[in-house]
């Protein structure tokens, strides 16, 4: 299907979603926005591990393996992420990453 | 062989009285801790006289017909290195026996006259533990092995000492006084150390067997290299017996032992008269050697500090009032005799008649000074006061008492044949051989030590009786069984032929009542007892008119020649203020001044970075990510050139 698409192309979507993710982590004030960017970088990672795999050792499975353990991860975590959330809503009625600075000096 | 290792006993009865008594006194009620403590020292009175007959009569004589230097005990206690090594141990040889007799006999009875004396008391339980504290350091330092044994004991009798004079340490003067005495002796010990240092640094060991042989490293070092005109050695020794003159209040390092009379009468007794203020002489005869052979210019200071301090105490004491004082002054012009003594022996056979006779004083006088004390505690606990002007006319209330003080003073005053005339006689003749000045000097002394000790006789027990709260009436048997002891000692002492014991070294040899001295001395003795008898007999106004004519000199002698005043001038005036005051400063300013500046910097950098910690967690990642960006271009600068 990707059959002719030089290594590069995917690299480079790889590179564009790791940036939008971390610029999208650092501004947006809403944590399950945030969470979103986490997604972003996540996937970026796995874009570049499944790209490496299929392009440059097609015999080899390792790559795959590897993005599939990072979704499986990446769910458990935003789970736990979302349980977070739901919680801070109940205490605070305000999901604004702003807002909770509790644990300073 | 004998085998004398037991005698490490008598060294550790006192150190376990001590810590069980120290510990659990409290668990029991006080009479048990005073039953225990006495029954201890009995046991280490009967050791050292079992030890004492062992030396003398059953061991064998070395083959020069001396009698032998033994190491009973001895165990490396700090190993430094091969050569550098501080032992613990115990020596025996004459003087170190003749102090284990004296110092378990007086601590013995002291213990047992302290059971009534100190009956009721608070504290009584922790009188009797520093009381054991004592007889264990004061042991230690004769049977010391060698010179750093003998200084780390000497500073735990000061200790003990300083703990004792300040028994009751809510009183004000008490506490000053135990403060003096510790301070001025601890001034005095820092001389000790530095002779101590010079000394074995020279000599190449701490131990008094080779210290103190004739043939020893110590006689053929430490002459090269001249001070002043003095050599190594010289110095040395002068600062060792600066030491010694501390402890032993010789002039001018006598200011502390008038003070001391603060702390409880048996204390006076044992520590202040009997042992702890002759371990100066002890010292200085315990490295006789080394001051004969070696070292003559610092025997001459020994002799002349000795003798300027037995007639400067002697003038003091017939000018106070405080009887407890009149007998410290007594005690520091009797010491001074007996570093007048060693001053001016010789080493060897009929030379060091000196030694033997300061040897010999120091004995006797042990007896007759705590009998003293103890007769003067029995007073003091008779009529609840030390003053002689509130006494009189006690002779009838005390009949023991008064009994064995006229021994006491007897004795002291060289009358034959109690055991002083003995032992001053020998220091007289060993005085007159060196220098017939200072002969004539010693022998004013023995006139006016006969003139004080019976001022004092008859102001206490003669003369009217005073307005008393109560009959004064003797006190119970624990009291007056050691007094009537040491009255038995007091009269029999002098018998002991003492020069076929103790000599300079360790030979036996034959010493003779010298009638062209003893004559002399004898008339000076009743001369002074006549004389306060007319004065002091009946009230006269004999007194008065001759402390009147002397004018200035007496009053100096009964402000006790402004000595105390003289050092408060230069502690208070020029120390203080030219010293101490721009050390306080430098300390206040400076020292804390930089510790403060490190606090406060530290304090105001974390102010400045505690900022850091926003509690936002974007900025936090931002601060990450930065970081990984940077990381990365610098890995990446890197990796490519």
């Amino acid at each position: 299907m990707f059959e002719g698409v030089p290594l590069q192309w995917f690299l480079i979507t790889g590179t564009i979603m790791f940036f939008v993710g971390i610029y999208g982590f650092l501004v947006r004030k809403n944590l399950i926005t945030i969470l979103m960017s986490t997604e972003l970088i996540l996937n970026s990672v796995n874009i570049n591990f499944v790209a490496f795999n299929k392009i440059l050792y097609p015999t080899h499975l390792e790559g795959m393996f590897f993005a599939v353990f990072i979704i499986a991860v990446a769910a458990a975590e935003a789970s736990v992420a979302i349980a977070i959330i739901i919680n801070i809503y109940r205490r605070l009625i305000n999901i604004d990453v702003e807002k909770m600075n509790e644990m300073k000096y | 062989m004998i085998d004398f290792s037991y005698t490490i006993w008598i060294l550790l009865i006192p150190l376990f009285m001590f810590v069980v008594v120290g510990l659990f006194g409290n668990r029991f009620k006080p009479i048990v801790s005073g039953i225990a403590g006495t029954s201890g020292l009995f046991v280490m009175w009967v050791l050292s006289l079992v030890t004492a007959y062992k030396y003398f009569f059953v061991l064998e004589k070395a083959a020069d017909g001396s009698f032998q230097k033994l190491l009973a005990v001895n165990i490396r206690w700090l190993n430094l290195t091969d050569k550098l090594h501080i032992d613990m141990g115990v020596l025996l040889d004459p003087i170190s026996i003749m102090m284990l007799i004296v110092i378990t006999t007086v601590s013995f009875m002291v213990h047992l006259y302290s059971i009534g004396y100190m009956d009721g008391e608070k504290g009584f339980m922790r009188f009797f533990a520093t009381l054991s504290l004592f007889s264990f350091s004061m042991l230690g330092l004769v049977v010391a092995t060698n010179i750093f044994q003998m200084y780390i004991f000497w500073e735990l009798v000061g200790v003990s000492s300083y703990l004792l004079i300040g028994f009751y340490y809510t009183k004000d003067s008490a506490v000053s006084a135990s403060k003096k005495a510790f301070i001025v002796t601890r001034f005095a010990d820092l001389g000790f150390l530095i002779g101590i240092l010079m000394l074995s640094f020279s000599a190449g060991t701490f131990d008094f067997l080779s210290l103190t042989d004739i043939h020893g490293p110590a006689m053929s070092s430490g002459s090269g290299v001249m001070f002043l005109g003095l050599s190594t050695m010289t110095w040395s020794m002068i600062f060792i017996f600066m030491g010694g003159a501390g402890k032993s209040a010789m002039f001018p390092l006598h200011i502390w032992l008038p003070d001391a009379m603060e702390g409880p009468t048996p204390v006076s007794a044992l520590i202040h008269a009997a042992t702890m203020v002759v371990a100066g002489v002890y010292l200085v005869a315990r490295l006789f050697p080394i001051y004969a052979l070696k070292a003559p210019v610092a025997l001459d200071v020994v002799m002349y500090v000795g003798a300027f301090s037995s007639i400067f105490a002697a003038v003091i004491a017939c000018t106070q009032f405080d009887i407890k004082r009149v007998l410290a002054y007594s005690t520091m012009s009797q010491i001074g005799m007996m570093m007048f003594a060693l001053g001016v022996s010789g080493y060897g056979g009929h030379e060091g008649l000196g030694y033997m006779a300061s040897m010999f004083h120091l004995f006797t006088h042990a007896f007759f000074k705590a009998l003293l004390f103890l007769a003067a505690g029995a007073i003091i606990h008779a009529v609840h006061s030390n003053v002689m002007n509130d006494m009189g006319g006690l002779r009838k209330h005390l009949p023991i008492t008064h009994a064995t003080f006229l021994i006491a003073c007897l004795a002291i005053a060289g009358i034959p044949p109690l055991a002083g005339f003995f032992s001053k006689d020998e220091i007289l003749a060993a005085g007159h051989e060196k220098s017939l000045m200072l002969y004539w000097v010693e022998m004013i002394v023995s006139g006016l030590t006969a003139f004080y000790m019976f001022r004092l006789y008859y102001s206490i027990f003669w003369g009217k009786d005073q307005h008393y709260h109560h009959t004064p009436h003797e006190a119970s048997w624990t009291m007056t069984v050691p007094l009537m002891f040491l009255a038995v000692g007091a009269l029999l002492a002098g018998l002991i032929p003492f020069s076929m014991f103790v000599s300079s070294d360790r030979m036996p040899f034959m010493s003779h009542i010298e009638l062209g001295i003893a004559i002399p001395a004898v008339l000076v003795g009743l001369f002074g007892i006549i004389l306060a008898t007319i004065f002091y007999r009946k009230e006269t106004t004999i007194p008065d008119q001759v402390f009147n004519a002397l004018g200035g000199f007496s009053r100096a002698a009964y402000r006790k020649f402004y000595i105390d005043e003289v050092y408060l001038f230069i502690t208070k005036k020029i120390i203080f203020n030219y010293v101490s005051r721009p050390i306080a400063w430098f300390d206040r300013h400076v020292v804390d001044g930089a510790m403060n500046g490190v606090a406060y910097v530290t304090n105001e950098t974390s102010e400045r970075m505690k900022r850091f910690q926003s509690g936002q967690l974007q900025q936090y990642a931002l601060v990450l990510v930065s970081g990984v960006v940077l990381l990365t271009l610098l890995f990446t600068y890197l990796w490519t050139n």
